[in-house]
């Protein structure tokens, strides 16, 4: 037995948004390499390994995992469930049932507005289990918040 | 509830005025090193001048509680519970009293010389600070209160919302509860103390003196081997050979953590009583010094975790705590309010735990284990970490270090070896009845029963070698105890069948054969 892939991709801008997202953090390893290149005298070789390693991890990282993350990230909502998948190395499935969401959660950090992209976490009762999708195209976004409003007000009960 | 019951109710309440006299004595206690230091330092500084440090705090305490004392109120009204704290910053928690899921009543020594006890009302909630605390009432007051709030009949359920197949409405009734409506389900057999060495209790409690008594020593600025005791301590070590040292050391080391964890389980445990009563909800009361009652609605519980450590297996020991919604599972030392039973036989346990969940099946059933895959990614797991410690300590000797690194680290690759075998043992899972059984964990093992119905969702996780293994781990949902209970490195496929049949129609239309 095998699970499909939920219906649909996130927003392709979301492949920028996460290599963009992804620089700072080796620019400052890179940053501290150059400082201590410049600095120190011996261990020549060691400081010259060390920052070819980290140039080459840096790009396959920047190369890869974003074009990775996009192939793996997707959603899909129906009339009974929230269907979730998201992760690159490691990859987790949610899924929980309309009945039991709590609420629904849009969320737009500064990177996320420039490039017109939105969070959607949807929660419920059990603090394991909140669905996050992440880079949705933010006219997506607001319109899957509405549809999951209005599918969820139609089912009653305190969702434990 | 009577009319003028109905008018007393809904007014504005205070807390006891005798917990005046709580507070500042918790509050001194908890002050006592500080206090001790502000001492020391004032010594230290010199001429006395600061002397009136201490009663300042004292007088600052006291003004403290009485402020405390007058701006807190609460109410309960027919739709909620309501508390107002705070003088600058007012501050007023109201819950649905539909809403609230447990209530626990303590009384610590110097509550029950008073008269008093702490009430704690569980809402379920995650967000901090929305959970009631009422510190202190009259013990009766507490104990009516406890009653009144748990025998309402919720009203904020529609039909066909899982909790109401579990349970229809009783007659209302306000009446505290009394052993008539009991059903004794369990009570502490004074020889189950013999479990208690076999538990971390007395370890952490050596520990945490161990501790006290060496902050102390550094505060008071005492040279230890300075005192009369310890300096013929010290000679007595010099003038044995080493093993002899040991050999002691050891057996003094588990004569102190017996004693403490015998203590700590007559402390915690002493008059155990779990009942069920008859309006559905299940009461325990224990404690030796500090007594507690708690109530958990049955119509809450979403199932039981049977604990059963390591040392607790050797004996043929476990605990069992409920799962319910509104209580931590993980709740202290003394086994948190969710604990339905101490340490006892496995097979009370067990029995137990088929009377609370009405149904035998989960705890008889046998768990399918998780194959070959799962116990190749345990070994795996546990052996690489082991050869590398091996390799670690190989390339220090080679370097210099004392040849004695190479025992412990030949020895780590059994250990990890004989962990892994234990840990593959201990994984399986079943359904039955109506609930999800699954069992993992070698040091710390346990089995957790959760109800179908209490299933709000699954996570499927697949790391990358996971995803090469062709394994999953299944995690349950659920909006009790630890939120979300994992079947590890199961086979992908038995996976989905497991949840699509555990709770019919969620994973159904994803699924393709």
């Amino acid at each position: 037995m095998e699970m499909r892939d939920p219906a649909h991709q996130v927003s392709p801008r979301a492949i920028v948004f996460w290599t963009v997202r992804a620089v700072p953090g080796w620019l400052l390893l890179l940053a501290g390499q150059l400082l201590w290149f410049a600095v120190a005298r011996d261990y020549a070789a060691l400081r010259f390994t060390a920052l070819v390693v980290t140039v080459l991890l840096g790009a396959t990282h920047l190369l890869v995992m974003p074009q990775w993350r996009y192939r793996v990230h997707r959603w899909e909502v129906t009339d009974n469930a929230v269907y979730t998948k998201s992760g690159w190395i490691s990859q987790e499935r949610r899924i929980a049932p309309i009945s039991r969401v709590q609420t629904v959660d849009t969320e737009r950090g500064p990177l996320e507005q420039l490039f017109g992209l939105a969070n959607v976490t949807v929660t419920t009762a059990s603090a394991a289990g909140p669905l996050r999708i992440h880079g949705l195209d933010r006219l997506t976004a607001d319109g899957l918040v509405a549809q999951l409003t209005e599918v969820t007000s139609r089912s009653e009960g305190d969702a434990t | 509830m009577s009319a003028t019951a109905t008018a007393r109710a809904q007014e504005w309440r205070r807390l006891s005025p005798l917990m005046l006299l709580v507070y500042p004595v918790r509050e001194l206690g908890r002050a006592i090193p500080a206090l001790i230091g502000l001492v020391v330092a004032g010594r230290a500084v010199g001429n006395g001048q600061y002397w009136w440090f201490g009663p300042a705090a004292v007088v600052g305490v006291m003004a403290v509680s009485v402020l405390r004392w007058a701006t807190t109120r609460y109410r309960i009204t027919p739709e909620q519970v309501q508390l107002r704290t705070g003088l600058l910053q007012r501050k007023t928690v109201a819950t649905p009293t539909d809403r609230v899921r447990s209530v626990d009543v303590t009384a610590s020594p110097l509550h029950r010389l008073l008269g008093l006890a702490k009430v704690d009302i569980g809402t379920g909630s995650h967000a901090s600070g929305s959970d009631l605390s009422l510190d202190s009432l009259p013990a009766a007051e507490a104990a009516a209160l406890r009653a009144e709030l748990l025998h309402r009949i919720p009203v904020g359920l529609p039909p066909g919302s899982a909790d109401d197949s579990v349970r229809v409405s009783e007659p209302i009734s306000h009446a505290p509860p009394d052993r008539a409506g009991d059903i004794e389900l369990a009570r502490l057999d004074p020889r189950w103390v013999r479990f208690a060495p076999f538990t971390m209790s007395g370890v952490l409690a050596s520990a945490a003196i161990l501790g006290v008594g060496w902050n102390l020593v550094e505060q008071l600025d005492v040279n230890p081997s300075d005192v009369g005791p310890v300096k013929g301590f010290l000679e007595h070590l010099r003038r044995t050979p080493i093993w002899v040292d040991i050999l002691q050391g050891t057996v003094v080391l588990l004569g102190v953590v017996t004693v403490l964890s015998i203590g700590g389980y007559l402390l915690s445990y002493w008059g155990f009583r779990l009942s069920r009563h008859a309006h559905g909800s299940l009461q325990i009361t224990r404690g030796l010094l500090t007594t507690r009652a708690v109530s958990i609605e049955e119509r809450r519980l979403r199932g039981v975790e049977l604990a059963e450590p390591l040392l607790l297996r050797i004996v043929r020991a476990a605990r069992l705590r409920g799962i319910t919604t509104g209580l931590n599972s993980r709740g202290g030392a003394d086994g948190g309010s969710s604990l339905l039973l101490p340490p006892a036989p496995r097979d009370v346990v067990a029995q137990l735990a088929a009377q609370i969940l009405h149904d035998p099946a989960p705890l008889q059933v046998t768990l399918i284990s998780h194959g070959s895959a799962a116990r190749r990614r345990r070994l795996t797991r546990a052996l690489v970490p082991a050869f590398t410690v091996v390799a670690t300590a190989g390339v220090a000797i080679f370097a210099g270090a004392s040849q004695w690194l190479a025992m412990p680290a030949v020895l780590s690759v059994p250990v990890a070896a004989m962990l892994a075998v234990d840990r593959y043992r201990s994984l399986g899972h079943a359904l039955a009845g109506s609930a999800l059984v699954t069992r993992q964990g070698s040091l710390d093992r346990r089995l957790d029963v959760l109800l179908c119905d209490g299933i709000i969702g699954w996570n499927v996780r697949e790391s990358f070698f996971q995803r090469r293994a062709g394994l999953a781990t299944l995690t349950a949902t659920t909006a009790g105890g630890r939120q979300g209970y994992a079947v590890p490195d199961v086979p992908r496929s038995v996976a989905l069948a497991l949840g699509n049949r555990a709770v019919p129609g969620l994973l159904g239309p994803f699924l393709v054969p």
